[in-house]
């Protein structure tokens, strides 16, 4: 979707703000709000592409105006909710009211090694050729979905070359709505900055963007 | 008047942590009644990523693909299975590539859309990293943007900048500095700034270390 969250060549953010020797966690709360967002992911509920596409979907003004980790506090309600994990009461009073609802698994400390260190790799067995191949000229398509997508504004209708046919990985767009892993061909897609930014481009930038092949024709 | 002062200040400190930080016990404790999560589980995942998991992991491989050339060519041709060599395996480091950053390409890595960042290699992403001033220019000013980490560039080197769209999940290879023959991994291995391996920041120069030393 075109939310907040597709930054990407958006002018107008100001200088970048260093921090010399940054924590982790800038507060407790912090710590706590990561925590449980990974450790609800670990049930379960819903797919790390809904979770995205929770965050990016809260109001452009709320979004760009939250900390971090307030953006993961705000997704995860949602997900909750949506879920009918919780209630919008159970939230406001900060207690259970309800009967929990159950859950593929519940994520415990002598887990959390294991679990972390296997990740959740989405990469699918291939069960059609790819359309492409290295060294193609593809054409991204001009959408602008409502849904979750990992298509760019900024990369949306331009001409770029297949450098890396990567396989067949777990695809975004229906992953995050509960339409299931569609895997798709993903491939490396190597961008000129002027053929993306035209005349105001840096002349020696290059950009590499992993696309899948859904977002691709092949350019004439 | 003092007393009055007193009181606001209180409340306002009150009020800034509340807002936000209430909500997260409440959420926790809701969670925690639900059975949905088990907080010692919660304590385990903070400790893992506060002691265990961190930049250092990805330096050990620089280190090492800077001299073991065998290893370098494992780990540009498989970067997962060439990190995993060294034991770092896993959430946000399932697919991994490592880019190699020369006297003609430096290479920089962002995500635009949120804030993909190699979880086991470099631990978890500064707030820099994920804020809106670096995410919307990194792909349109790389240059502009080095200038603010104080890093210069010639106008001939390209910038490849690379923007984390799947879960495929970037590591630069910075270049290894001059007057570093001959020294062990892990020496050089305190070369290797995590900027360094984001494409924001050079490896160290020799000198830094032995004006710490």
């Amino acid at each position: 979707m075109n939310g907040a969250q597709d930054l990407g060549g958006q002018m107008g953010f100001g200088p970048i703000e260093l921090e010399e020797n940054e924590p982790n966690f800038h507060a407790k709360w912090e710590e706590r709000a990561f925590a449980m967002t990974l450790a609800m992911g670990a049930t379960g509920s819903w797919t790390l592409d809904a979770s995205r596409f929770a965050r990016e979907s809260l109001p452009p003004v709320t979004y760009l105006s939250s900390s971090y980790y307030e953006i993961w506090t705000r997704g995860l309600e949602k997900l909750l909710l949506s879920n009918g994990l919780v209630t919008e009461e159970e939230l406001k009073e900060g207690r259970k009211l309800e009967e929990p609802k159950s859950v593929k698994r519940v994520l415990l400390a002598d887990d959390v090694a294991g679990t972390l260190s296997k990740g959740a790799p989405v990469e699918r067995d291939v069960h059609q050729p790819a359309r492409f191949q290295v060294g193609d000229k593809v054409h991204t398509r001009r959408i602008n979905p409502e849904h979750h997508t990992r298509l760019p504004r900024y990369a949306r209708d331009a001409v770029g070359t297949i450098e890396v046919v990567h396989g067949v990985h777990v695809f975004p767009d229906t992953n995050a709505h509960g339409e299931g892993e569609q895997p798709a061909w993903l491939y490396g897609v190597l961008f000129k900055g002027t053929d993306i930014w035209g005349r105001d481009s840096d002349p020696k930038l290059t950009l590499r963007i992993d696309l899948w092949e859904p977002y691709l024709d092949l350019a004439r | 008047m003092s007393a009055h002062d007193h009181d606001h200040s209180h409340d306002h400190d009150h009020s800034e942590l509340s807002e936000v930080e209430l909500r997260v016990r409440a959420l926790e404790t809701l969670l925690t009644e639900k059975g949905y999560v088990d907080p010692p589980a919660l304590d385990e995942l903070i400790e893992t990523y506060e002691r265990k998991i961190g930049p250092r992991n990805g330096a050990l491989v620089v280190a090492k693909a800077w001299t073991d050339p065998d290893y370098r060519e494992r780990l540009l041709k498989d970067a997962t299975a060439a990190i995993a060599e060294l034991g770092f395996t896993g959430r946000q480091g399932e697919h991994m590539v490592a880019v190699e950053n020369t006297d003609d390409i430096h290479n920089m890595v962002v995500c635009t859309l949120c804030s993909c960042y190699p979880w086991t290699v470099l631990g978890l992403p500064p707030v820099w990293y994920k804020s809106a001033p670096y995410r919307s220019r990194a792909v349109r000013d790389p240059r502009g943007v080095l200038a603010e980490f104080e890093v210069t560039l010639p106008d001939d080197t390209e910038i490849r900048v690379w923007d984390s769209t799947a879960e495929i999940r970037y590591l630069v290879i910075p270049k290894r500095p001059a007057g570093t023959d001959g020294w062990s991994e892990d020496r050089l291995a305190d070369l290797v700034t995590r900027n360094s391996m984001i494409g924001t920041g050079l490896a160290l120069e020799p000198s830094t270390l032995e004006d710490a030393a």
